[in-house]
């Protein structure tokens, strides 16, 4: 078994509104930024050990699967790092 | 024969629903999750508050509570399931309705009353009304936006899943009456089957004569025949 790290970000498809996002973008500007746009997105890093990479990987997606993102707004990408 | 109420660790509403049902005369109570549904089981309600603290996201760790497994089987076998806020989150969390609520397009807690169109008026729910009514119900929501790709909304619409929609006082569907920014302004979905529907405002706010407009009742009247009542 290795350990690994898994990181697993979660952002909003394409196209949903992130009202979080925007109010943010808008208090950079009030700070005086230039900026042209701004997405937030949720990030776990799960630390697990595994019999290898792709079983690292495997499991932490069935994890966004399952619980960390809702599919119905949600895109996920997962990598995997030896920790 | 009872209609349960469940509570989550976070719920704020249990109460609420539960002396709205009194009111109505029907029969019901509060169930913790922990203790799964009773035997007799012949409605659930899953009220509104803030279960898990919202954690993640609204509703996603009570949408993934054992309690919700023996949910899903008793509305895949009728028994009427009604989802209020919170608990409409959690139902499109579970997998029970479609779509999702999340962050308001103000990103701000709301809590007003707003109106909604009845969409159909041949569903338990909605018997009581007529199709086209406008009935006034408060929200008190930071996550009601409803959000679904497009496509999917078309067919949920097509096949006449959409049972509430935000309106002004002439039934008119405005930006303006939209309180949340939700698509096409959906306030409330039916599920698969007509018996489970979930909405972010609050019918059980609206039933006590006491504290204003009693509009939401109806939608409660969902339940009569439920409790054996």
């Amino acid at each position: 078994m290795t350990a690994y790290t898994a990181t697993v970000t979660v952002r909003l498809k394409h196209g949903v509104l992130d009202p979080e996002a925007e109010t943010t973008k808008q208090a950079l500007e009030r700070l005086g930024f230039a900026l042209e746009g701004l997405r937030s997105a949720d990030r776990f890093e799960i630390d697990l050990e595994a019999e290898s990479a792709d079983a690292a990987r495997d499991r932490a997606d069935e994890m966004a699967e399952r619980l960390l993102a809702n599919p119905t707004i949600h895109d996920y990408d997962v990598e995997v790092d030896e920790r | 024969m009872t209609v349960a109420i469940i509570r989550f660790g976070g719920s704020n509403c249990d109460r609420d629903a539960e002396r709205a049902l009194e009111h109505l005369e029907v029969d019901a109570e509060i169930v913790w999750h922990e203790d799964g549904l009773p035997e007799d089981t012949t409605g659930v309600v899953l009220p509104g508050g803030f279960s898990y603290g919202d954690y993640l996201r609204a509703g996603a760790m009570a949408a993934r509570s054992p309690i919700l497994e023996e949910v899903r089987e008793a509305a895949a076998d009728g028994v009427p399931v009604l989802g209020v806020c919170n608990g409409a989150q959690i139902g499109c969390e579970s997998g029970l309705t479609e779509g999702a609520f999340t962050t308001n397009e103000s990103a701000r807690f709301q809590c007003e009353h707003v109106y909604l169109r009845v969409e159909r008026d041949d569903t338990r729910w909605t018997a009581a009304y007529e199709e086209g009514e406008v009935i006034e119900v408060p929200i008190a929501h930071g996550e009601g936006r409803y959000e679904v790709d497009d496509d999917r909304l078309e067919e949920l619409e097509a096949d006449d899943r959409i049972l509430f929609r935000y309106c002004d006082a002439d039934g008119k569907l405005t930006e303006e009456a939209n309180p949340n920014g939700s698509k096409n302004n959906v306030a409330g979905v039916l599920g698969e089957r007509e018996t489970v529907a979930v909405l972010m405002p609050h019918p059980e706010r609206a039933t006590l004569p006491d504290i204003g407009p009693t509009d939401g009742q109806g939608i409660l009247r969902g339940f009569d025949g439920a409790s054996g009542a």
